[in-house]
């Protein structure tokens, strides 16, 4: 008797939180809803393996290798950016040495080069994606492949989901090489001997967190190609809301890598 | 032929098409005129699919669009070419490659093939010397010359063009007009235009139907719009004092 009025408590709670003027609920499950809807459409059978290919190859070009530059870059200077403030800051007379270069290298490899490094690519890939989508989708570039009887969410997305998928391990890869070398540009600077890095660096390294930055990186590479894609392929309008699209995949990428981050870290650990 | 059969469509609580019927023929030019707003464009959005219908049914040579599974009409869609009122090429590629699209993407012919079909469509819309470019780095008519390029590349069956004379001075809207016209003669399509140039109406209009607030409001041609006792159609056409003249005149 008293599971059914339990029951019926909870029927009325979940129907309340459902009505139609329960935005805060029901927006949020329909946006989640029609993602998985245009997901559907997108992993579906290409009509032309050969053509997806070619879009494939621009693809790794476009969102992979035109983003080397700015990992490299950025990767670097926060590589040398960690190395000082873990000499300045952690490292004291009551310490190894070689604490700055273990520190360091932990950073880099367990959270810098997979979730810092795929928020950076939140912001460069995926506004790239959503508005390269969306101004098709506003100059009826969309409407013209669906015309002709391409399946459009096939043809430009997964390309770009494949394409960032394939290119991530090689960008987190450069991210943790000029990491390191940030490192020893400040320690050949003077402010740490390149020795003590070095020891830092190989004290007790466990080959599982280079893959673990990988299995992290895959993830968040799918988050932010095809939650971006979504953003840009839904957009309804003129170029204002191409913007703001481009703006709300950004938010939403880095909202759902950070979320994603905390479960992945949990089951990898 | 295209056959349209009491087709209704509705956005939430307002009805844009109320029970349109007619048949467009092959071998012409059907225009659909009308004001804006007044349900042209969702008019021709819901005969290529790009919007559900309400209610009703759409025949292409009697097959029934509406009741087709959305494999079926993908693969009724390759029959279709559309050129649209902004063009809608693809500013990533080139004029040839825009117009090769729908051959690599359809077609069994090899790569060599596949571009001499391009080089004859680019020919026949007489836009010779502009392959290489991108769409942005030529003028709005020969924009709409390579829709319409890309758009015969298949030899497709129907033709739809939305407002192809949109953003276009009178002298080149003319020679759009008639290679559209041309075209469709040779080719023996079914041509569908969306439009509300005047010019259009008196040159090309084999056969055009004029709506109204979602109604059908007449049809007719172009040889009987100038007599036309409609007055809808007449303050819609000759809306200027310089045109009511001529048509007085006309009469």
């Amino acid at each position: 008797m008293q599971k059914t009025v339990w029951r019926a408590r909870a029927f009325s709670l979940f129907s309340v939180l459902l009505r139609p003027d329960m935005k805060l609920i029901t927006q949020p499950l329909a946006t989640f809803g029609r993602y998985l809807q245009l997901m559907a459409k997108v992993f579906s059978r290409p009509e032309r393996v050969r053509m997806y290919l070619k879009q494939y190859v621009k693809e790794m070009q476009k969102l992979g290798v035109d983003s080397i530059g700015i990992v490299m870059m950025i990767s670097f200077f926060i590589g040398a950016v960690i190395c000082i403030q873990m000499k300045v800051n952690i490292q004291s007379p009551w310490m190894p040495r070689f604490t700055t270069g273990y520190t360091t290298r932990e950073i880099l490899l367990l959270e810098f080069s997979s979730s810092i490094m795929c928020l950076i690519l939140a912001g460069k890939v995926g506004s790239n994606i959503a508005s390269e989508i969306g101004t098709m989708r506003v100059t009826q570039q969309i409407d013209a492949l669906e015309i002709m009887g391409v399946n459009s969410a096939s043809f430009l997305i997964l390309p770009k989901i494949m394409a960032l998928l394939t290119m991530i391990p090689v960008l987190v890869t450069f991210s943790m090489v000029a990491g390191f070398s940030g490192a020893y540009a400040i320690a050949y600077a003077g402010i740490l001997t390149p020795e003590d890095l070095t020891y830092g660096l190989q004290h007790s390294f466990k080959q599982w967190f280079i893959w673990m930055s990988f299995i992290k990186s895959f993830f968040f590479a799918f988050i932010i190609s095809s939650v971006s894609a979504f953003y840009g392929y839904t957009v309804e309008g003129g170029s204002v809301e191409v913007g703001k699209a481009s703006t709300d995949s950004v938010v939403h990428c880095s909202m759902l890598i950070l979320f994603a981050d905390i479960f992945l870290t949990q089951i990898l650990s | 032929m295209i056959e349209i059969k009491s087709l209704h469509k509705s956005f939430e609580d307002k009805e844009v098409l109320k029970g349109i019927n007619t048949t467009f023929a092959e071998g012409q030019t059907n225009l659909i005129i009308g004001q804006s707003g007044s349900g042209k464009t969702v008019l021709m959005k819901c005969i290529v699919g790009l919007f559900d219908p309400t209610s009703g049914h759409i025949l292409y040579d009697g097959r029934d669009f509406v009741a087709m599974s959305k494999r079926e009409k993908m693969l009724l869609r390759r029959e279709m070419g559309m050129i649209f009122q902004s063009a809608a090429l693809f500013d990533s590629m080139t004029v040839l490659e825009n117009v090769m699209f729908p051959l690599d993407m359809f077609s069994s012919m090899t790569l060599r093939e596949r571009q001499k079909r391009a080089q004859e469509c680019l020919h026949r819309v007489n836009l010779e010397g502009a392959e290489r470019k991108y769409p942005d780095e030529i003028s709005g008519g020969m924009q709409k010359r390579v829709a319409i390029a890309r758009a015969i590349a298949l030899n497709p069956k129907y033709l739809f063009c939305d407002e192809p004379n949109s953003g276009l001075d009178p002298k080149t809207s003319l020679v759009i007009d008639a290679l559209i016209h041309d075209i469709t003669v040779e080719y023996g399509m079914t041509t569908i235009i969306n439009t509300h140039d005047m010019n259009s109406v008196m040159g090309i209009g084999d056969s055009i139907i004029f709506i109204k607030e979602g109604h059908q409001e007449w049809t007719g041609d172009k040889t009987q719009v100038a007599t036309s006792t409609n007055q809808a159609l007449t303050d819609f056409i000759f809306a200027s004092d310089l045109l009511k003249k001529a048509r007085q005149a006309f009469i």
